[in-house]
């Protein structure tokens, strides 16, 4: 399917009824004391009907300010100082409360980010959706549970009688999310706000949900207004688009003429940004043309086991089944997987922080898997990590110095010595010597993860394990670390191990890639092989479900 | 490579929004307030006051309060309550105070490494946490205390040694959730020790449950000196404390009330403003008051 035909087909009843909601110069304030005065400044635009409009910026651009104003749902501290939202001709900014609510659900409803954080865990599912349409007193009790029961099926549960009577913690992350749809869709809105909904799902999860929401918006003609930061999700199914950067609109329009021709030079650099399959394999940074093997792993082995006490059966699960691979000097080798695949125990077997049941790890020679963490911590320099959470890999008591330093110092390095090193590799890193006194806390994310990087490199390692390193992260900063970390393997040699759900990160910076799907390596290869040639099944379905990737697979 | 440029607004510690809190908290200024006072007038009032604590006027035994130089009245002996009361404040205020110091020590040692450890080592220490918080500490005090010479330093360490467990519980249950942090894991992969990464960088992360669970522990350790010692088996005579003042004043509850009224108000000022300082950190550390 082409978006653009789908707009065409759309014109016609639009240009009928005009915009189901239009934004006039909207003006969010702030509270004093933050980085700038307004969350989102003087912007327009209107909701057309029946399509759908994504907002698209990187964190702190005002999106969700901009989808919570028109909920009514602002936080205490912020207000909205000038404009309107008008919805049939009443500006939704000066109705009251009780009007709002009346409103809220049956008009204009929404779905977030996390699932599991939005709904009731004590709860079942049944009774919260039938919630909502008692809170408007909609139907007869009985009428609520029939209407409860069609929209589990309308938003594709499986066993959906059964589902009523779960609760939350017992769904998967997709299925969450289909339930907070089947809530949102049960008094029958006419706009349905998504902020960032597939955000926290897996690729696969994330490409059934998207074409869900696109499934229900053409068949009920609802307009949806759709949060993101991804431009590969924009591409998936956005009719117009609405480019937002620091509380500004910089640039709307078309999808498809956003993505081909676009304007505002933000724009442009969102849109570079943005990671791509690529086609060939990336030129080797590995200087030398023997390809060292730096670690090898043979046969290894983990078992998660729980349960067992004295009244339960003992579960077992393989979190790592039977992997071998072997890393190389200079070169990088990717894992990729949905979540819970077992990829990041990987990462945690190769840096001991977990010990595997069996199989070998060599370094060097070096059988390190059985070895005790006493004898181990005189290698720990050698294989370092970087952390997927820049928030939470660096203690928030200490200071970029200390904790840089901190690892050289305790393996004995003196501590001017490893002062001056810190602040070479801080440079290196592109942090400036300022850096060294201050606490995370005064950083970005992108900021913190160089900080990370920064630790990793302190000790000059041979193995650098990147868990998830740049997930966290916007695509501009994302971008920047990719390419810090290129830069680091082609100046230092280093091995690395490159753990990622995004294929199109993966394609980036891997020389090899490991598909892995409950703990098992499914397939190995390069990315061309991977991504153009899966031989497997599940890693043909991984492939489809990178969003925006249409393209690469029709070249394919 | 381009260099990131880093914008940042100099943080001083007490334009922070904690010490806002805790300056904005009235009841916690009103008990800071309290405690300085009594804190200045338990130092320099002694030097202050014609009589010391220990001066026996027979020709004014039982003096009512503002009656001539006594200022608090007299105790049975001819004793000025003041110079007593302010002697006796020095040494609740120090055994409550050292006793603080002792217990939070002990329970977070403990703490952090059932925390920071788990499994056996955690569930073995803390039934040893449950197995204290069983034994009725006033009659675990009372046995000590009659086994044990009572000077004010033992009466100090025994009110540490049944007083730890609760402090242990908190940095436990703290460690637990601060353990599964990258951090954490980043520590392990810098080849730092456990007792590295427990005592230098588990612990600067829990420093405010700890203060709040001090400060609470110090107005529980004067009230516990104040029982041992009002039933006779603590800081014992000449010496004087809150306690025991309080102990000689009960046979004349009906002629002399002044004899336990003056003390009592004193132990209650004391607990009291330690309590509010205690709830005002709470709610001042209490991350989840500060505003998305």
């Amino acid at each position: 399917m082409t978006t653009q035909g789908r707009i065409s087909e759309n014109k016609g009843d639009s240009a009928m009824s005009g915009p189901v909601l239009s934004v006039r110069n909207l003006t969010v304030d702030l509270p004093k004391g933050m980085e700038r005065k307004h969350a989102v400044q003087d912007i327009s635009f209107e909701l057309p009907r029946g399509e759908i409009l994504c907002v698209i910026g990187e964190s702190g651009s005002g999106k969700s300010v901009t989808a919570n104003a028109l909920m009514g749902l602002l936080p205490p501290l912020m207000h909205v100082s000038s404009g309107e939202i008008l919805f049939q001709g009443q500006n939704l900014l000066e109705l009251d409360e009780p009007a709002l609510r009346k409103l809220r659900g049956r008009v204009v409803s929404m779905i977030f980010q996390d699932p599991l954080s939005a709904l009731n865990p004590l709860m079942t599912v049944g009774d919260q959706v039938t919630e909502v349409m008692a809170a408007h007193g909609e139907g007869t009790a009985e009428a609520r549970s029939a209407r409860a029961l069609e929209l589990l099926t309308e938003v594709g549960l499986p066993d959906p009688a059964l589902m009523l009577h779960q609760y939350p913690f017992r769904l998967s992350g997709g299925q969450r999310q289909r339930v907070m749809i089947a809530m949102a869709l049960a008094l029958e809105p006419d706009i349905l706000i998504a902020d960032e909904p597939t955000t926290a799902l897996d690729v696969t999860t994330q490409a059934q949900i998207l074409d869900l929401i696109q499934q229900i918006q053409r068949k009920k003609g609802m307009s949806v207004l759709f949060i993101t930061h991804d431009f590969g999700v924009v591409s998936e199914i956005a009719d117009r688009v609405i480019v937002m950067e620091k509380g500004h609109m910089v640039e709307q329009g078309v999808a498809d003429t956003v993505f081909s021709t676009p304007q505002h030079p933000y724009t442009k650099r969102l849109i570079a940004a943005v990671p791509r399959l690529r086609e060939t394999d990336r030129p080797s940074a590995s200087s030398d043309r023997t390809d060292d093997p730096v670690l090898t792993v043979e046969k290894l082995n983990l078992v998660y086991r729980s349960g067992g006490g004295w009244f339960s059966r003992q579960r077992e699960v393989k979190a790592v089944d039977d992997a071998n691979f072997t890393l190389r000097r200079g070169r990088t080798l990717g894992v990729v997987g949905e979540s819970g695949s077992g990829k990041t125990s990987l990462g945690r077997l190769l840096i001991k922080l977990l010990d595997s049941d069996s199989g070998r790890i060599l370094y060097k020679g070096q059988d390190i898997a059985s070895m005790k963490e006493s004898d181990f911590r005189a290698l720990r320099p050698k294989i370092q990590m970087i952390f997927q959470d820049p928030f939470a890999s660096l203690n928030p008591r200490s200071t970029i110095g200390h904790i840089v330093t901190i690892g050289p110092i305790a393996q004995g390095m003196r501590k001017a010595d490893a002062r001056a090193k810190a602040l070479r590799i801080l440079e290196k890193v592109g942090l400036d010597a300022g850096a060294f006194g201050r606490y995370p806390h005064e950083f970005s994310g992108g900021q913190r993860q160089r900080v990370g990087i920064a630790r990793a490199l302190m000790f000059d390692p041979d193995v650098l394990v990147a868990d998830e390193a740049v997930s966290a992260l916007d695509v501009s900063i994302q971008a920047q670390i990719l390419e810090l970390l290129d830069k680091i393997q082609r100046e230092t040699q280093v091995a690395m191990f490159f753990i990622t759900h995004d294929l199109r990160v993966a394609s980036q910076i891997c020389d090899e890639l490991l598909v892995m799907q409950k703990g098992q390596i499914v397939e190995a290869g390069p990315p061309s092989q991977i991504f153009y040639a899966p031989k497997n099944a599940y890693t043909r379905e991984l492939v489809a479900a990178i969003p925006g990737a249409d393209h690469a697979l029709q070249k394919a | 490579m381009t260099a990131v440029e880093i914008h940042t607004h100099k943080h001083r510690w007490w334009r922070s929004r904690g010490v806002q809190r805790f300056v904005q908290h009235r009841l916690a200024m009103i008990g800071m307030a309290m405690l300085f006072l009594l804190t200045l007038a338990c130092i320099i009032g002694p030097y202050l006051l014609p009589y010391d604590e220990l001066y026996i006027d027979l020709r004014a035994r039982f003096a009512p309060p503002l009656s001539g130089d006594h200022y608090l009245g007299t105790d049975p002996l001819g004793r000025d309550i003041a110079a007593r009361l302010l002697m006796a404040g020095r040494i609740s205020l120090l055994v409550g105070f050292f006793a603080m110091v002792l217990s939070t020590a002990i329970g977070t040692v403990i703490g952090v490494v059932a925390g920071y450890y788990g499994g056996k080592v955690n569930s073995i220490l803390m039934r040893f946490v449950d197995a204290f918080l069983a034994f009725p500490s006033i009659f675990l005090l009372l046995a000590l205390a009659a086994f044990i010479n009572p000077s004010p330093v033992m009466i100090t360490i025994i009110i540490a040694v049944t007083s730890w467990m609760e402090i242990a519980r908190i940095v436990e249950a703290e460690v637990k959730s601060l353990r599964e942090r990258d951090f954490v894991m980043a520590g392990r992969m810098l080849g730092l020790r456990n007792s590295h990464i427990m005592f230098r960088e588990l612990l600067p992360n829990m420093v405010g449950p700890i203060i709040v669970a001090a400060t609470l522990t110090v107005a529980r350790a004067i009230l516990l000196e104040a029982y041992i010692s009002f039933l006779g088996y603590g800081i014992q005579p000449p010496l004087p404390s809150w306690g025991n003042m309080l102990n000689g004043a009960q046979q004349y509850l009906a002629t002399a009330p002044w004899l336990a009224i003056i003390p009592g108000i004193t132990i209650t000022i004391a607990v009291t403003s330690f309590n509010f300082i205690g709830d005002g950190l709470r709610d001042a550390l209490d991350v989840r008051n500060d505003p998305a």
